[in-house]
């Protein structure tokens, strides 16, 4: 059986604001039914993609397709993806179940039919009886679930979301992603996620890129990107880790490079050990389920991750590093 | 507690007579309120209002024959007039249509110019619209009319285009002066429909399209009813200016006559205040019925 053509494949996609590269010669394979995220700081090109696979945006070179069909020239409403828009974009002017119903309406499919559809999308995102308000009247998370219902009641083959949950607060923020991911695994369309949260990305994603200066930096899963980062930037970005130079890997490690080194690798203890190395406790911070401490050795930071209440600021410890843990950058 | 009393004496002492006022005035926001409206509110119920309700009492009034005297009291004549004299009733009807066929034009011609200034022009391109709409708001009403009588007089700039492909200049006509009025309120429609494109989101235009409107179709399913109000807000000014006009149609409208055209003659030739002032009565309604119409739509916070 011949492998099916992915779901959106992009080749060489540049786009150029005057002298910017906002969008620098991008190749990206994404597979049908996949949870695939674009990760990375604002400004960093991965809204730009979401656009111009959308058709916001025509790129200054390069094409996309969708299912092995160059869409590259495509207007927005001849394209088989949706978009969940970061402020919703609801047409405050109708109500929910005509927010809804919008995509079918101008598809001119019939009324009865428009009416069974909608109200079992607005079902699935458990807001049948809300269908008759204007979307002023709904809270965030609402409106943002009639965002994602508006999207999906059309069957899109890929669905777009750019940042949809940044405007939520922690909480909601939480319930929303185990939604997101259960709708995704229901409807088994592919969801392109765009964030600047690497937990959520890391939390959702079956794959994640992370984008920096208009390029892919790494492309993996979220394990890979999490264990083994490829560079400085993406140690940086995803998670929080140690970054030895190459003075202080020496110095700790007697190797050559640079390396990385998570936090929670780090065992501290106040008994000496083979293989340990002293320091002193320069800042304590309580983060609920764990304390992270940064402690003083010879001059250079180290990052550990305890439990809370067991070591106090400016006391006297013994870390342990395992030089099989760094991960080389 | 001494301390404290002792303090507030000398700042009692130090009070001037400015500190006093302005404690006084920001203790009691009542008192407040009514200072700072007195003025306007003054000005709004002698000079505005009280000015229209003695327009709507002398159109009770009657005119004696023989002297040309006022004669106070309460005649349904002046009204009766209006509906038994064919020439009344003619020119209403054709005010209001000049007021509507003007309102059509701005609207028509106010839409794409504001579209592009809202949603299509640099920021650049954008100023330069914005002053050179509002620029001829400078010049004369009397100076544009007049330059409109040229523009289409026998020799002017529309016989000489029109006429080289078998069309002539409309004249003084009736077009002539709906084409004049039309130019004069345009910046009064496009300002209001501008600043309501310019409140629609571009992200709404996205999403429509988004979800598989074509162009035509998202402009009536999400622009067109986001700016009904500033629509109807700028043609309250078309409508309202029209119907009160009777210069222009004077200038460029031929023999034709408008509402204005009536009060104008009936206090100056004839002498009949009270029948002037029935007739004047009449665009006060009309505005009124149109008004109290397009309330529900919001456009009157969109003046």
């Amino acid at each position: 059986m011949a492998k099916s053509a992915p779901a959106i494949s992009l080749k060489g996609l540049t786009k150029n604001f005057g002298s910017l590269a906002a969008v620098d010669h991008l190749d990206l394979e994404i597979a049908s039914g996949e949870f695939f995220s674009m990760l990375g700081p604002s400004g960093s090109g991965k809204t730009t993609v979401l656009r111009m696979i959308a058709g916001f945006d025509l790129p200054s070179s390069g094409t996309v397709e969708l299912d092995g069909e160059d869409v590259t020239s495509l207007a927005p409403f001849d394209r088989d993806v949706n978009t969940v828009f970061q402020d919703y974009a609801l047409f405050g002017h109708m109500s929910v179940f005509e927010n809804v119903e919008y995509g079918l309406k101008v598809r001119k499919i019939p009324k009865s039919e428009r009416k069974r559809k909608v109200m079992e999308v607005l079902d699935t995102v458990r807001l049948a009886d809300l269908a008759e308000r204007r979307p002023a009247q709904l809270s965030g998370g609402q409106r943002q679930r009639i965002a994602l219902a508006r999207a999906i009641v059309v069957d899109p083959k890929v669905l777009l979301l750019d940042e949809p949950l940044g405007a939520l607060d922690l909480k909601l923020r939480e319930q929303m992603q185990i939604e997101l991911k259960q709708l995704q695994r229901e409807l088994a369309i592919t969801f392109v996620f765009v964030t600047h949260d690497q937990e959520e990305a890391l939390t959702l994603s079956d794959r994640i890129a992370v984008f920096n200066n208009g390029k892919i930096e790494q492309l993996g899963t979220p394990q890979e990107l999490y264990e083994i980062p490829k560079s400085e930037f993406v140690a940086g970005f995803v998670g929080t880790s140690n970054i030895f130079n190459e003075e202080a890997a020496l110095t700790l490690f007697g190797k050559r490079g640079r390396f990385a080194l998570r936090p929670e690798k780090v065992s501290v203890s106040d008994k000496k050990k083979a293989g340990s190395v002293q320091g002193v406790v320069s800042e304590v911070i309580y983060l609920g389920s764990f304390t992270r401490l940064i402690v003083d050795v010879a001059g250079i930071h180290i990052k550990a991750t305890v439990p809370a209440d067991v070591f106090h600021r400016n006391q006297t410890v013994q870390i342990n590093m395992s030089s099989t843990d760094l991960v080389v950058l | 507690m001494k301390s404290s009393s002792g303090a507030r004496v000398a700042a009692n002492a130090e009070a001037t007579l400015a500190h006093r006022i302005s404690t006084t005035l920001y203790s009691k926001p009542k008192l407040r309120l009514r200072l700072l409206l007195s003025a306007p509110v003054t000005w709004l119920g002698l000079v505005y209002i009280a000015a229209l309700l003695a327009l709507l009492v002398t159109a009770f009034f009657t005119v004696d024959s023989f002297t040309g005297n006022l004669v106070p009291g309460f005649s349904l004549e002046n009204f009766a007039s209006l509906f038994t004299n064919a020439l009344y009733s003619t020119v209403t009807f054709r005010t209001i249509g000049m007021a509507l066929a003007v309102t059509v034009i701005d609207v028509l011609l106010a839409l794409p110019i504001a579209f592009y200034m809202a949603k299509v022009a640099s920021p650049r391109a954008r100023g330069i619209l914005v002053i050179s709409i509002l620029m001829p708001l400078w010049a004369s009403y009397l100076v544009k009319a007049y330059a409109w009588r040229s523009v289409l007089s026998n020799v002017g700039i529309f016989a000489w285009l029109l006429r080289p492909i078998g069309l002539d200049t409309p004249g003084y006509s009736l077009i002539g002066a709906a084409i004049t009025l039309g130019y004069l309120w345009l910046p009064y429609v496009i300002l209001p429909i501008y600043a309501s494109l310019e409140k629609v989101s571009s992200n709404l235009l996205e999403a429509s399209s988004d979800l598989g409107a074509r162009t035509w179709s998202t402009l009536r399913r999400v622009v067109f009813p986001l700016i009904l109000p500033g629509i109807v807000a700028g043609s309250i000014f078309s409508f309202s200016l029209t119907m009160g006009d009777y210069i222009t149609i004077n200038i460029v409208g031929g023999a034709n006559q408008m509402l204005g055209n009536l009060v104008y003659s009936n206090v100056g030739v004839a002498n009949n205040l009270p029948m002037a002032a029935a007739i004047a009565l009449v665009p006060v309604i009309i505005m009124f019925g149109y008004l109290s119409a397009v309330r529900k739509t919001g456009a009157l916070d969109n003046l």
